[in-house]
């Protein structure tokens, strides 16, 4: 009785496999195409202002671009002030976080249990969750008032050093627990000082994966807007002083949003900052599936 | 006094009454313990009873973890290893460990030479070569490796890589070799590569080293400790020990009633 059911029942097992099967196809075409769709739009939109002059030319004013629209013609100029500032801060951004961050970390992993690592980690967690926009208000009261004096790429990077900061510290605390601990053993029973092990051999092993956690950093900060309108504020001309409001890709992305006549150059700035970041991003997969 | 434990005269390295415990859990219990220079010297024992953790005293690695207590003393040519600076004790003392462990990102050259190079010990070029040429030979890895010094440590087989470890702790010509268990996770060519070089390496140093393997501690060592929860229950020239056991447990552990 029992087998002869079983029996019965394959067809109907294959029939709901089968409709299981078709279910996960679905919902992994719902997952990835409003990228696809995303990277699609962009290209058929942005690519016809994407020349070697958008990226080395300065914004026009919304003059130049309202004669070119009107004689429907390309937009002239580009957005170098915008990838400048964006260089310009991310860099800027970098410097500061990656050292803290990199040390915090060294920290974390070497105090494993004591509450005031436990401590740090926690709160490094919770700034991870903060809203960028408020993050871009704290670096607003610290330096855009008493530091610089007014916005600048420097609060903006203040802003950005402190979303990229949680990153970098957990990722160099995951990494360097991934270290086989008889490497620092081994290091130290040759009587190498600690601080000379810890940088001569134990970053230089989980430098993959440090670099991994940076590039992801960046990558997730590099699109950032909120916090840079709270600081950098944005600036239609090449600026390289970190004291001084700059521009940077996001921020020109919003003020073409806001100006009809520059609406256009949306899409190419958009495909140019999904470029880069895509490039942040499978860089960073790169170097962590070679790792393994 | 245990008079199951062999006194030696003049011992390069001499250990009273230590202990040591991870946090109350008391591993090594009231070893004392002289060691006789220039020999081959095999701790042995049942797996837990402490082999690791007597030998880790020896070169203070167990102050790197805070929940390890050390008591009692070690004279190292009569000088307190806990009043010297540990680097200076580490320098003194090379370490090796079970599995190979190069390290990855440097080449074979800076594997060796890294004790120097990561100390800041300037040198010149032809200094570190002769440092490198000599301690690839004393392990029998010159001939080997000779032409590609410059490629990565970790290319190099598990018991050219363990030999390269055992370079890499010679650079710094210590008195002392501390080795645990260095041929458990090697196949049985390269173990018999390692014993003979233990065997000539002892003109030069002293070694100390973990063994579960009692044919690997009676071919190659000169004295024995035998371990048990802990307590050194035994020690002495290792062909009387292995001929003539003094100690029940001993004897047991000898003849395969346990371990
Ligand atoms: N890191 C540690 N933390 C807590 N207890 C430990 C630690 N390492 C070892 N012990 C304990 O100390 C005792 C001795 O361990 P040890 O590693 O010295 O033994 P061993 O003789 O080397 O054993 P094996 O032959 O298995 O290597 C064991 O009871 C073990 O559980
Ligand atoms: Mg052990």
């Amino acid at each position: 009785m029992k087998s002869v059911s079983g029996i019965d029942n394959v067809g109907i097992r294959t029939k709901k496999d089968r409709i299981f099967l078709g279910l996960v196809v679905l919902l992994s075409v719902v997952t990835v195409s409003p990228i696809i769709l995303i990277i699609f739009k962009l290209i058929a939109k942005g690519y016809k202002q994407l020349s070697f002059g958008f990226l080395v030319e300065k914004m026009p004013d919304t003059m130049q671009a309202m004669t070119a629209v009107a004689n429907n013609e390309l937009i002239p100029g580009g957005i170098a002030n915008a990838i400048l500032g964006t260089l310009l801060m991310v860099v800027l951004a970098s410097v500061i976080a990656i050292p803290v961050g990199i040390i915090t970390g060294v920290y974390l992993y070497e105090n494993q249990g004591k509450w005031m690592a436990n401590l740090t980690r926690n709160v490094s967690d919770i700034l991870q969750g903060v809203p960028s926009i408020v993050l871009g208000l704290i670096s607003y009261m610290w330096v855009v008032k008493h530091v610089t004096m007014g916005f600048s790429a420097l609060a903006g990077s203040v802003s950005l050093a402190i979303m990229m900061l949680p990153m970098i510290v957990r990722s160099t605390e995951e990494t360097l627990k991934m270290i086989p601990q008889t490497l620092k053993e081994a290091g130290l029973a040759l009587g190498i000082p600690y601080w000379r092990v810890l940088f001569g051999i134990l970053i230089p092993t989980g430098f993959s994966g440090l670099m991994t956690g940076i590039l992801l950093a960046v990558s997730r900060v590099i699109g950032e807007t909120a916090p840079l309108m709270l600081t950098a504020l944005g600036s239609s001309v090449i600026n390289t002083n970190i004291s001084k409001p700059t521009s940077a890709i996001p921020l020109v992305i919003w003020e073409f949003y806001n100006d009809p006549n520059m609406v256009d150059l949306i899409w190419s700035s958009s495909l140019l900052l999904m470029i880069i970041v895509l490039v942040f991003n499978l860089t960073a997969k790169q170097i962590a599936s070679r790792r393994k | 006094m245990n008079t199951n434990i062999l006194q030696i005269k003049d011992p390069i390295l001499s250990i009273h009454d230590l202990s040591v415990a991870y946090d109350k859990n008391v591993a090594v219990k009231n070893v004392s313990v002289g060691i006789k220079k220039n020999n081959v010297t095999a701790i042995m024992g049942p797996s837990g009873c402490g082999k690791s953790t007597l030998l880790r005293a020896l070169n203070r690695m167990h102050e790197l973890y805070e929940n390890i207590t050390t008591s009692g003393s070690v004279l190292l040519n009569d000088e307190d290893i806990f009043k010297m600076s540990p680097i200076k004790l580490r320098r003194k003392t090379g370490m090796v460990f079970q599995r190979p462990n190069p390290f990855p990102t440097m080449s074979i050259y800076d594997n060796v030479i890294a004790g120097y190079k990561l100390n800041g010990i300037s040198q010149t070029k032809q200094e570190r070569d002769e440092i490198v040429e000599r301690s690839l030979r004393d392990v029998a890895l010159w001939d080997e490796v000779k032409d590609s010094l410059t490629k990565k440590g970790t290319f190099l087989s598990g018991g050219q890589q363990q030999r390269l470890c055992i370079a890499r702790a010679l650079a710094f010509n210590p008195e002392i070799i501390l080795l645990d268990e260095p041929t458990s996770a090697l196949d049985p060519v390269a173990t018999s590569k390692i014993e003979d070089l233990l065997i000539k390496l002892k003109e030069n140093y002293t070694i100390i080293m973990v063994t579960h393997n009692m044919s690997q501690a009676a071919r190659i060592s000169d004295y024995s400790l035998f371990m048990y929860l802990g307590e050194l229950v035994e020690y002495g020239k290792t062909k009387n020990m292995f001929t003539n056991p003094q100690d029940r447990r001993t004897e047991e552990y000898l003849t395969g009633k346990f371990g």
